[in-house]
């Protein structure tokens, strides 16, 4: 316990560092205008503007980008509340109460009670990941090259399992992501693998950026075209006025909400650490459970306080859990965390349980500093509240083009080829064309980041089990993690097996 | 085109992408070699045959009319719609196109009037000054902070009177 306070205290130095401290402010005040723009969330946040953090060192940059993460969470309520159009998919509960409050004239009560939900939900969560991170590195510190491979499969059985209706659909999201990791030269062999039509840009093989650009860049853009036009380019506003009166009035209302908040947090958290599961999961399940355990379920939906502060909690809180798993275990809990997570390998930091040990400075900075930036987020956020309703009021067709020039020359920065630009355009395309037909792309992305790590820990298991898969379940971890993985992935199975048997009596009747 | 049509094209479309994978994977060995392991080829073979069986089941539940995209008669893509998001595609093609000949500070500017004058039917004013401001800008903080040098095609040469002033 002394020893965690200890480096925690050291983590606080690093992160009161004045060029880290500025990086946590640009990085709030850049994260919540981007949850805040409809249709753009950390993802995307993250995604285009990972290039950008080459310039300062590995900590500046992870604490850059987990400062835009967070106010990106923060920021995401705010389109949902004053547009009814949800800033993120995180977002999209904050949208069924904070609306109909924002109709009826009371969206600085939403927006307030978004921001300290949030403060609540981030605080909770960032003192249970002090507290956990350590005990789990530990754990992880037996683990080799099966356990490794393992914990992967586990993570991709965690989309299958849980992810939509279309199973098929995420299994071949999944793949596509870890083949187009594996072009390139062969780790082992050093042979050239899946060079397309001997276009010699494929040698250095396709970096994750280039996809998960394309995809959250160029290809969530073109969908926001598409939704702009059908909304007739306009998006309609609310009215909002916000007084000192006011705002001590909602806070006092705020306390009655405590309950939902403390709830929303824990939930959020552990919600969060399941790798897939992440932010938006938990904020609906958080939506779900305030509504059962609340005095009067009958106001949510028309604008329910509780309905608000709930989700809100609960995103902050997953964001912040969905970062254990990627620290301590070298796997990501969402999107997001796969992209810092490639950022976190480019930077020469290998994430896993000897990071604890070989970068602490690293690492407790990064702890640290999400306590910066949650403090920091809610004060921006509270300060900035009419600035954003005017930023919102700019036109999409001025939005659309800086973001596509950040996409075009983010994706040229980190291989500086040509080639890599228009993969990303053809990713971008084709991605919008899948997504159309609900092919989930989220799995694809991280399976592109995972996938240079789990072809090794596979190709070394099978190695020291001598081609046998059996050295999965030889060993007590890899198996109990190998267990959890297939019974995850044959979950729809079974379900499906389940409501056939449910049916069959019913058919036998009619 | 309605869902449903779209939903079989790309199956089937993914279906050949799957194979051709397959067939490309198998350039390395894809079995066992004896002290080194799998070969180079096994994980990406055995990936896309996963990936041509996931299409086996999509174009089964395709033909079951299992999914809601599947047993959708809507149009894919409405014609307005592919008016606005095929001129932003064209347009992001046609300036990466161009990045390999005039270079990004002769291309952005030209993406940027175009998509602010005539997609976003802004005045005059502020279409020029955005589209001088933003490449100026990209270029202060991209190759002067960043040290990163953008593409710059046929007009590489007047950039070395600018170099100096900096370095």
């Amino acid at each position: 316990m002394m020893e965690i306070i200890s480096l925690l205290a050291g983590g606080f130095a690093v992160a009161f560092e004045p060029l880290n401290l500025m990086l946590v402010i640009i990085g709030c005040t850049l994260g919540l205008f981007i949850g805040a723009m409809p249709g753009l969330g950390s993802v995307n946040g993250v995604a285009i503007l990972l290039p950008l953090t080459f310039l300062v060192p590995p900590t500046g940059a992870i604490i850059f980008l987990a400062a835009i993460y967070y106010g990106a969470m923060y920021g995401g309520a705010i389109s949902s509340i004053m547009l009814g159009i949800p800033g993120a998919s995180t977002a999209v509960a904050t949208t069924f109460d904070g609306r109909p409050l924002a109709k009826q004239g009371m969206a600085d009560k939403a927006l307030t009670a978004a921001a300290v939900a949030s403060f609540v939900g981030g605080t909770i969560s960032v003192l249970l990941f002090t507290f956990f991170a350590p005990p789990l590195a530990h754990v992880a510190l037996v683990f080799g090259a099966p356990e490794e491979f393992a914990l992967m499969l586990l993570a991709f059985a965690t989309f299958v399992g849980l992810g939509g209706d279309d199973i098929w659909k995420t299994i071949f999201s999944i793949c596509i992501g870890l083949v187009l990791s594996a072009v390139g030269l062969d780790i082992i062999s050093g042979e050239p693998r899946l060079i397309f039509a001997d276009i010699t840009g494929f040698m250095h093989g396709i970096n994750f950026l280039v996809l998960a650009i394309g995809i959250y860049g160029i290809g969530e853009m073109l969908w926001t075209v598409e939704e702009n036009h059908k909304a007739g380019g306009r998006s309609m506003l609310s009215e909002a006025t916000v007084t000192v009166k006011r705002t001590i009035a909602n806070l006092r209302e705020l306390l009655g909400a405590w309950k939902a908040m403390a709830m929303g947090s824990f939930l959020g958290y552990f919600v969060g650490i399941l790798p897939a599961a992440g932010a938006t999961p938990g904020s609906l399940m958080a939506y779900g459970i305030a509504k059962q355990i609340s005095k009067e379920p009958d106001k949510f939906g028309e604008g329910a306080i509780d309905g608000v502060a709930a989700p809100e909690a609960a995103n902050n809180a997953a964001s912040t859990g969905s970062m254990l798993p990627m620290l301590t275990l070298g796997i990501p809990g969402s999107p997001t965390t796969a992209i810092l997570l490639g950022g976190m390998v480019i930077w020469g930091l290998e994430p896993g349980p000897l990071l604890f040990t070989q970068h602490a400075d690293f690492v407790w900075g990064l702890i640290a500093s999400l306590y910066v930036a949650n403090f920091f987020a809610v004060v921006i956020n509270v300060a900035f509240i009419p600035v954003f309703i005017a930023v919102l009021k700019m036109p999409f067709t001025i939005l659309a083009p800086i973001i596509f020039v950040l996409c075009l020359i983010g994706g040229y920065a980190p291989t500086k080829d040509l080639h890599d630009v228009w993969l990303m355009i053809i990713f971008g395309i084709v991605g919008y064309l899948m997504r159309k037909l609900d092919y989930p792309l989220a799995p694809a992305v991280l399976a592109i980041v995972l996938g240079p790590l789990a072809e090794p820990a596979l190709r070394q298991s099978l190695l020291i089990g001598d081609g046998s898969f059996n050295i999965f379940f030889s060993r007590p971890y890899s198996a109990s993690i190998m267990t959890a993985a297939l019974v995850l992935m044959f979950l729809p199975v079974f379900k499906l097996i389940y409501d056939k048997m449910k049916k069959k009596p019913q058919a036998a009747e009619g | 085109m309605t869902v449903r049509m779209a939903e079989l094209c790309m199956a089937v479309t993914m279906t050949i992408f799957s194979v051709y994978l397959m067939y490309k994977s198998a350039e390395l060995p894809i079995g066992w070699i004896e002290g080194e392991g799998p070969g180079g080829g096994f994980w990406p073979f055995w990936l896309a045959a996963v990936m041509l069986l996931s299409c086996g089941g999509i174009l089964f539940n395709w033909v079951k009319r299992k999914t809601a995209v599947a047993a959708s008669e809507e149009t894919y893509i409405e014609r307005g719609v592919m008016w606005d998001v095929g001129l932003v595609a064209g347009s992001l093609i046609i300036t990466v196109a161009l990045f390999h000949w005039i270079g990004v500070y002769g291309a952005l500017p030209l993406f940027l009037l175009f998509y602010l004058k005539f997609m976003g039917r802004h005045g005059w004013p502020l279409s020029v000054g955005l589209a001088i401001t933003i490449p100026v800008v990209t270029f202060l903080f991209f190759e002067i902070m960043l040290k990163i040098t953008l593409p710059k095609g046929i007009t590489e040469e007047l950039f070395y009177p600018i170099y100096p002033l900096f370095f």
